[in-house]
């Protein structure tokens, strides 16, 4: 099927496209194409939404965090993706992608992960389809979420560990889409996150936006009105689009994407493309807000969070921060971790360190009358990596 | 700007129609990585490829994130990189190049955004080259940077693969400046043991969609394979990965490169032309 009419977004504003080799473009129509099809078919949504319900556990909870909130000065309210099975939004994308592979008859589904959290939770999709699935990713990564590791393992996974560069996500997505050109007749690229070439980053925003559509509600229903912040951390930016879209058209609700400054944005060690702003620029198959230097060549980017560790960014978030729609800003490795330990020891609940970004900052931003968090995923993933950053600093 | 008073796309059908006047059955067309393993080498490993046979030196400028490329073509740009090697000094080998032997540069689509397109070409241009080949810029993102060649007589060489279906095959022959690129297999740049079976399907569909010459690449490594893909129709054969292992490998690169280029020549020399 090849059609030239783009049915999904291709481009936000200047963002977005399909900068890939041609072997990769007649699949990514068909993509477009199964996407559209299935998203009409009545048959597809229930199945979809049967699974969302029953096997991931889906609406997540909107949680008034009472102790976080006196510490913020005002309501904070968070959206608990951290309880969906697997323990983090990604499987809400990863689930729907495998099912749309499923229905387009590709049997093999290739993934990358930084954190791990996609890369369980497309294993865990493809577990529950019988279909087969190998996750790249970065030997360093590997060594930071070594639980993710053993987990994907047990679920049936390929783990295909990936050496080049600073072996983490960036490099993961590089081998991934690798892959994928040389198996495309047979396997599916499930991407973990908005980026890549288009219908991707539309694709990931309609199956994520679930947790902004489910937030808005619960909202209006337990506090009786919009939040003044909508609040979510941003490595390529799922879950954040996802809880932006909720409030796209509430003019007045604040949207803000975190990103991660690393060891400060002055340092050059982070990952906050958006932020940081600079000339936009071609990474994994879009244009959108990069990491590079004055000759194009691609950053490498730093972050204590695996999942914010990338110097790309969805193309659909640079859109928005030109039309200045959300704005985007961002929180040190140091800032992260003591709002991991916070929310432990104020809530009771162990926050993924990529959703600690969001917390600390709006911790440290205090004025609004209200907040949503969208708290992404849980953080037993990150507590060996934790607890030797807190040993070190005594 | 002009080398021997012809536009980069001109020296090109030249290269296609000397090869043949020659009685060669297919252009040889070595790929180099610019700065591997240094930048006078590069200039050396062009030279000596030229001398042994080559018709057309297809060079790749360093990119950190290369998606096309397989392990060794992508180490190569590593350690380029690594060394410090930068797009001007690639375009600067290009330019030492130009005046022996046409050069199409290979130059992934960041380096060429960061500059601009117009600055690019200009670049390209002003150091002798005659083409350009990107090859994360399928046919959907290409007017521009066509455009931009088309106004200063360069060549931008578009990609096919296996998985093209017809019609797009058509759009993108016709845009077709130079030489179409049929890429043999699906998958990224690397040797290969044997040609794909469908070596002789897939240029029969490019050649029907174009009326440049086509060039195949991707998993040529050895004179035989070079020998069969000229055989099956291809007008040019570009080899690449097989003479980018030999030049980290080898304790005199050029000398390596050059020997191997003369195999390749000499095993396209034999073909009898159908």
């Amino acid at each position: 099927m090849t059609t030239i009419s783009a049915q999904l977004e291709h481009r936000f504003g200047p963002y977005g496209g399909q900068y890939v080799p041609e072997t990769l473009m007649p699949a990514l129509h068909e993509l477009e194409q199964a996407w559209v099809d299935a998203r009409a078919d009545p048959a597809f949504g229930a199945r979809l939404t049967d699974l969302l319900e029953h096997y991931v556990g889906r609406p997540s909870r909107l949680y008034l965090a009472e102790r976080l909130s006196e510490a913020a000065g005002h309501p904070v309210y968070l959206k608990r993706e951290d309880l969906n099975h697997t323990g983090a939004h990604k499987i809400n994308n990863a689930l729907g992608q495998a099912l749309l592979a499923q229905r387009m008859g590709k049997r093999r589904i290739i993934a990358e992960t930084g954190a791990g959290q996609h890369g369980v939770a497309a294993a865990t999709a493809c577990a529950l389809l019988g279909l087969e699935c190998v996750v790249y990713m970065g030997t360093e990564d590997m060594r930071r979420q070594q639980p993710n590791v053993a987990r994907m393992r047990l679920l049936g996974a390929r783990v295909e560990g990936v050496e080049a560069g600073t072996r983490t996500l960036k490099e993961a997505v590089s081998a991934a889409i690798r892959d994928w050109v040389a198996t495309v007749a047979d396997s599916h690229y499930v991407i973990g996150s908005c980026v890549g070439p288009a219908p991707y980053p539309a694709l990931v925003r309609e199956l994520q936006r679930v947790i902004g559509d489910e937030a808005r509600a619960q909202l209006l229903e337990q506090a009786g009105r919009l939040p003044q912040r909508a609040i979510a951390c941003v490595g390529g930016g799922s879950n954040a689009i996802g809880m932006f879209y909720g409030f796209l058209d509430d003019d007045e609700v604040e949207l803000i994407g975190v990103e991660a400054a690393g060891e400060g944005l002055a340092s050059g060690r982070h990952g906050a493309p958006l932020t940081a702003g600079g000339r936009g620029g071609v990474l994994h198959g879009s244009y959108s807000a990069i990491m590079q230097d004055e000759d194009g060549q691609i950053r490498e980017a730093h972050s204590i969070s695996a999942g914010l560790d990338y110097p790309g960014s969805g193309p659909e978030h640079a859109w928005l921060r030109d039309q200045g729609r959300a704005r985007y800003v961002a929180v040190t490795d140091a800032e992260a971790l003591a709002a991991f330990r916070r929310t432990a020891e104020l809530e009771g609940i162990i926050p993924a360190l990529e959703s600690a970004h969001a917390i600390a900052w709006a911790l440290a931003n205090r004025s609004s009358e209200l907040d949503v968090i969208c708290l992404s995923g849980r953080g037993d993933k990150d507590l060996a990596e934790v607890l030797a950053r807190l040993g070190q600093s005594g | 700007m002009t080398t021997l008073g012809l536009t980069g796309i001109e020296r090109l059908a030249e290269a296609f129609a000397s090869a043949r006047a020659d009685g060669r059955a297919a252009a040889l067309m070595p790929y180099q990585m610019a700065g591997h393993p240094d930048l006078a080498s590069s200039v050396e490993i062009g030279i000596r490829s030229a001398d042994a046979g080559a018709d057309v030196i297809e060079l790749g400028v360093p990119f950190s994130d290369p998606l096309a490329d397989g392990p060794v073509i992508h180490a190569a740009a590593t350690a380029a990189l690594r060394a410090g090697v930068r797009v001007h000094d690639a375009l600067e080998v290009a330019a030492k190049l130009a005046p022996r032997i046409p050069v199409v540069v290979m130059c992934y689509a960041n380096p060429i955004l960061a500059r601009g397109l117009e600055r690019f070409a200009d670049m390209l241009a002003e150091r002798g080259v005659s083409g350009l080949i990107v090859p994360d810029l399928p046919f959907e993102e290409a007017p521009a940077m066509s455009a931009a060649c088309e106004q200063r007589g360069l060549a931008l060489v578009p990609l096919v693969a296996p998985t093209t279906p017809p019609e797009r095959l058509a759009m993108i022959g016709a845009r077709a400046r130079g030489f179409l690129y049929a890429v043999s297999v699906t998958g990224t740049t690397g040797e290969r043991r044997a040609l794909d079976d469908e070596l002789p399907n897939v240029l029969a569909r490019a050649r029907a969609s174009t009326s440049v010459p086509v060039a195949i690449g991707f998993g040529i490594a050895t004179p035989a394979q070079a020998a069969a893909a000229a055989s099956a129709g291809a007008d040019g054969v570009i080899v690449g990965s097989r003479l980018v292992r030999a030049a980290g490998e080898a304790d005199d690169p050029a000398a390596a490169v050059g020997d191997l280029v003369a195999g390749f020549a000499a095993a396209l020399r034999d073909v009898t032309l159908g």
